[in-house]
């Protein structure tokens, strides 16, 4: 088990030393967001901004017109939430070749409270054109994700949470953009989820087997471009569906699937997530169960969503 | 010297020319803030900045940011004086399917590296340039036109403070100051003044001119380049619309191209008769 930001900081540091052109930013929250890990490695390739997120993310479009590769990262509700106006103009109208690796994602910041809680960095930042948007499942894929960021040329943002979260893929595993993937197999529903959701998914599709429920779990780590193709051949194969994700269920991956559904292959689906509403304080453990981000309610959702299926 | 500043001046008088004929082809765009920055764009580009019309993305030359990027018709018409793509691109600003967008877009117009346009943003990216280019350890410097107005933006004084905390020397900031913004006077719809002061305050090096001295311009851009330690603000005092009366000093010319009734006397006053 590792946090994705932890992974992050590794991934990062590593491709530090392979490629001069990258350069980070980060705006007083490099010891969380663990860009100080690359800092401290290269620390004339770092650039602190100070709590000042709209500049630094002009500043780094500013790096990427001269050649730089820059990773800025802070919590996603500061990168994406204050920064987004400034990533619209200045990354990705442009098409600036710049990477915004958001951490603390989602409800698991934990004890900071709504405030600090981004419940919609995916769908703000998924609406923008030009932008790719990548939440890792685990450290693995992180660490894979932030190096096709690296080699792709233009606006990644990648979301990555801050506690520990159990391992989905293997050592080595290799990460695509744009290609999602089949965990589990099954015929009688399908799992579409994304970051922590998808470890959850798989625990989920264990204790329906049981049941005699087979569950099929198709991990999302790119939600923009969305893999249509894998998402359609669920929907078509298992034909009910349900999405999770540590997100407002309205504009992420649950919204992007209903897109793609509604107008490619019709199929009664259910979506799990943050059900518009801000998050509040408390621990990472209970706020998952407080929203009903768990394995718990997914089986519910499985049960219910086959049994309208008949 | 003389000589080079009488060229300078005349070759602002034909951008002037231009700006008014293209804002009158286009009917759409802005005429007051394009007239009031356009002598620093022309000394910018025929004097100071090493560039290269024939190689745009040429590795050594030097940056330009027109954060105040509503005045695109000034640079445009530089752009295309320069050579960087033919003059009869300018008879299609804003029109669809032209590169030439109402904001300055680096995806389609030669000769422009960012995009630029909502207020604010400019100098950060300026900055960015500015650190990008001395981690290579390239000497090439970056240059931002900013309006008085779009000092109001907060992000201008967060990328004032992470200029100087970085000491970019090799980044110079112009500011249009020409007092009117859409809604009137500058210093009634949020007063910024003292502009020079609130530089001076975050640390920058100063120097206060008159926007449209032609040798007072040259002089500045000079000076700036020996000033070290610290990034460059002039503060150029300017008239909006400077040099057709009709448009001098009126804010409601911010937004508002010449129709065909002003365009004779337009040109009449820029000195020309074709």
């Amino acid at each position: 088990m590792i946090a994705t930001r932890d992974a992050y900081g590794e991934a990062l540091a590593e491709l530090g030393g392979e490629n001069d052109k990258i350069v980070a930013l980060d705006a007083d929250l490099s010891g969380s967001t663990k860009t100080g890990v690359f800092a401290k490695k290269f620390p004339t390739r770092f650039f602190n901004m100070g709590i000042a997120e709209a500049n630094m993310v002009g500043t780094a479009a500013g790096l990427a017109s001269v050649g730089k590769i820059p990773f800025l990262s802070t919590f996603a509700i500061f990168a994406a939430g204050r920064g987004w106006e400034q990533i619209r103009q200045a990354v990705a109208y442009p098409k600036a070749n710049v990477k915004i690796v958001a951490t603390h994602g989602g409800i698991t910041v934990g004890e900071d409270g709504g405030s600090h809680q981004s419940v919609e960095d995916i769908a703000i930042m998924r609406a923008i054109p030009n932008m790719t948007v990548i939440v890792p499942a685990d450290g693995e894929e992180t660490k894979g994700a932030i190096r096709a960021a690296a080699a792709y040329k233009g606006p990644v943002y990648v979301r990555l949470g801050r506690n520990k979260v159990a391992n989905v893929f293997p050592a080595g595993h290799k990460f695509e953009i744009g290609k999602g993937c089949t965990v589990v197999e099954g015929t009688d529903l399908t799992f579409i989820t994304t970051g922590l959701m998808t470890a959850q998914a798989v625990i989920a599709a264990e204790k329906l087997k049981a049941e005699g429920i087979s569950a099929r779990v198709v991990h999302i780590g790119t939600i923009k471009p969305l893999d249509k193709e894998l998402v359609i051949q669920a929907a078509q194969e298992t034909g009910a569906i349900v999405t999770a994700e540590e997100h407002s269920v309205i504009g992420g991956l649950g919204g992007a699937v209903a897109e793609v559904l509604a107008e490619e292959c019709p199929t009664i689906m259910k979506r799990v997530g943050v059900h518009d509403r801000f998050g509040t304080s408390g621990k990472s453990d209970e706020l998952l169960k407080y929203f009903g981000l768990n394995a718990e309610t997914l089986i519910e959702e499985a049960r219910e969503i086959v049994s309208r299926k008949k | 010297m003389k000589e080079k500043i009488a060229d300078l001046e005349e070759k602002a008088r034909r951008l002037r020319v231009s700006i008014v004929k293209t804002l009158h082809k286009s009917q759409s765009g802005h005429t007051g803030g394009s007239l009031s920055a356009i002598d620093m764009v022309c000394a910018l580009y025929f004097h100071k900045m090493r560039h290269n019309p024939e190689e745009p993305s040429w590795d050594g030359r030097d940056r330009f940011v027109l954060s105040k990027g509503h005045a695109a018709p000034a640079l445009y018409v530089t752009l295309a004086e320069c050579g960087y793509f033919p003059a009869e691109d300018l008879m299609m600003l804003r029109r669809l399917g032209s590169h030439l967008q109402g904001h300055p877009d680096s995806k389609g117009t030669p000769g422009v590296d960012v995009c630029t346009g909502s207020l604010g943003q400019g100098l950060s990216m300026a900055n960015g340039m500015a650190l990008g280019l001395k981690l290579d350890g390239k000497e090439n410097r970056v240059y931002a036109v900013l309006g008085d107005g779009e000092l109001q933006e907060g992000q201008i004084w967060e990328a004032a403070m992470a200029a100087a905390h970085y000491k970019s020397d090799n980044l110079c900031a112009l500011i249009d100051s020409n007092g009117l913004q859409i809604d009137g006077e500058v210093s009634k719809v949020m007063n910024v003044a003292s502009i020079s002061d609130k530089f001076k305050a975050f640390g920058w090096h100063v120097i206060e001119i008159d926007g449209h001295d032609m040798g007072q311009i040259v002089k500045a851009l000079d000076e700036a380049e020996t000033l070290k330690g610290a990034p460059t603000a002039i503060v150029a005092k300017t008239v909006k619309g400077k040099g057709v009366h009709l448009f001098e000093n009126k804010a409601s010319y911010h937004g508002v191209t010449p129709n065909d009734e002003e365009l004779p006397e337009a040109l009449r006053c820029l000195g020309c008769c074709d």
